[in-house]
């Protein structure tokens, strides 16, 4: 039997577990909600897609696909390539999952990169249902997202703040990640490979149609040498 | 304005999908399988990196060499961000001086008009 106090004991728990994504969603989606109040999209927009899309680096860049008109074959290859690391996620999980019954597409859903890292490391402590705890620290992780990206949006549309240049918080995030990755990983083959390939292709084509050919030049080329000198292959430095 | 809310809702519906459809796949496709394929386990390890390099680029896909106010304030702010990121290892601090100081450079220091 579920009592009161049983609940208040797995949010708590989840709370205090999902504290470091909370500072992490708060400020990444007040910075989305004040680049698409920016673009021209009220608080209910920011509200919208971070309900029904709720992936970080994928809202920045739909900001942009918004504001440049992009087609939504466009949009949609944009995102296979931007989010396609989740497909990866939902491995680890796929068995404990599939007992959740009613929350199972929830779970699914909710499954970001944060998440994902912050479910991967949570230590359930006895007496306490796993699934429970999964459920109420995607929740919350979903929630931070929320209200971070409407009091952005909120802020942006209130009253004396210059937002010119809150839009580098995307460039920021990203360089943030790659240069965690190049710490990560021994072989920077694919991190280089990405560089030259995006630089030669904004060269070639220019700002506006550059990133698909970019993108596809460096999934035909890490196919290419797949295989070819086991040192390409990435290992994670620290695990075996 | 009519006409643009409907395309709007049309792209946030399609992002929306493409990416409920990505975080079901290992559900829907291998239902349960825990091994994937070599080629997709080699492209799940080796791509991230690459899309990343190639989002900074887009990012600064603006960058001109040919006026100051037009490379500065992002070449600055960006290699502020990897020399924090490197150094203390902390996402919020990187990200929100780095964006900070790009809004100095670009409202204040390089201001135009």
């Amino acid at each position: 039997m579920e009592t009161v106090e049983n609940k208040k004991g797995y949010l708590g728990f989840a709370f205090r577990q999902s504290v470091p994504v909370m500072l992490g969603y708060l400020f990444l989606g007040i910075a989305f909600g004040l680049l698409l109040q920016d673009a021209g999209y009220s608080f209910w927009w920011a509200f919208l897609s971070s309900v029904v899309i709720y992936a970080g680096s994928m809202q920045f860049v739909l900001v942009s696909l918004l504001t440049g008109g992009a087609s939504l074959f466009y949009a949609a290859v944009m995102t296979l390539f931007i989010n396609g690391r989740h497909i990866f996620y939902g491995f680890s999980f796929v068995e404990k999952y599939k007992k959740m019954g009613a929350a199972c597409p929830y779970m699914i859903f909710s499954l970001t990169d944060e998440t994902y890292s912050l479910l991967c490391s949570v230590k359930v402590p006895e007496g306490m249902k796993e699934e429970k705890v999964f459920f109420w620290i995607s929740l919350l992780d979903h929630c931070y997202w929320v209200i971070g990206s409407v009091l952005g949006a909120l802020v942006g549309s209130g009253i004396g703040f210059d937002s010119t240049g809150i839009d580098f918080s995307m460039t920021a995030l990203f360089i943030v990640i790659v240069v965690e990755q190049w710490q990560e990983q021994k072989s920077h083959f694919a991190a280089l490979l990405g560089a030259v390939c995006g630089v030669s292709w904004l060269l070639i084509l220019g700002p506006d149609r550059f990133i698909l050919p970019a993108l596809c030049s460096c999934v035909i080329v890490l196919l290419a040498v797949q295989g070819r000198g086991k040192g390409l292959m990435l290992e994670k430095r620290g695990t075996a | 304005m009519a006409d643009g809310r409907v395309y709007s809702l049309a792209i946030i519906a399609v992002v929306a999908v493409c990416t409920i459809l990505l975080r079901a796949f290992p559900f829907l496709v291998f239902g349960g399988r825990k091994e994937m394929p070599k080629t997709v386990q080699y492209l799940g390890a080796m791509l991230p990196a690459a899309i990343m390099a190639v989002l900074v680029v887009y990012c600064l896909r603006g960058v001109d060499f040919s006026a100051a106010s037009r490379f500065v304030p992002s070449l600055t702010a960006g290699l502020l961000v990897a020399g924090l990121h490197l150094w203390k290892k902390n996402i919020l601090l990187s990200i929100s001086l780095g964006t900070i100081c790009y809004m100095v450079l670009v409202q204040l220091v390089f201001a135009t008009g």
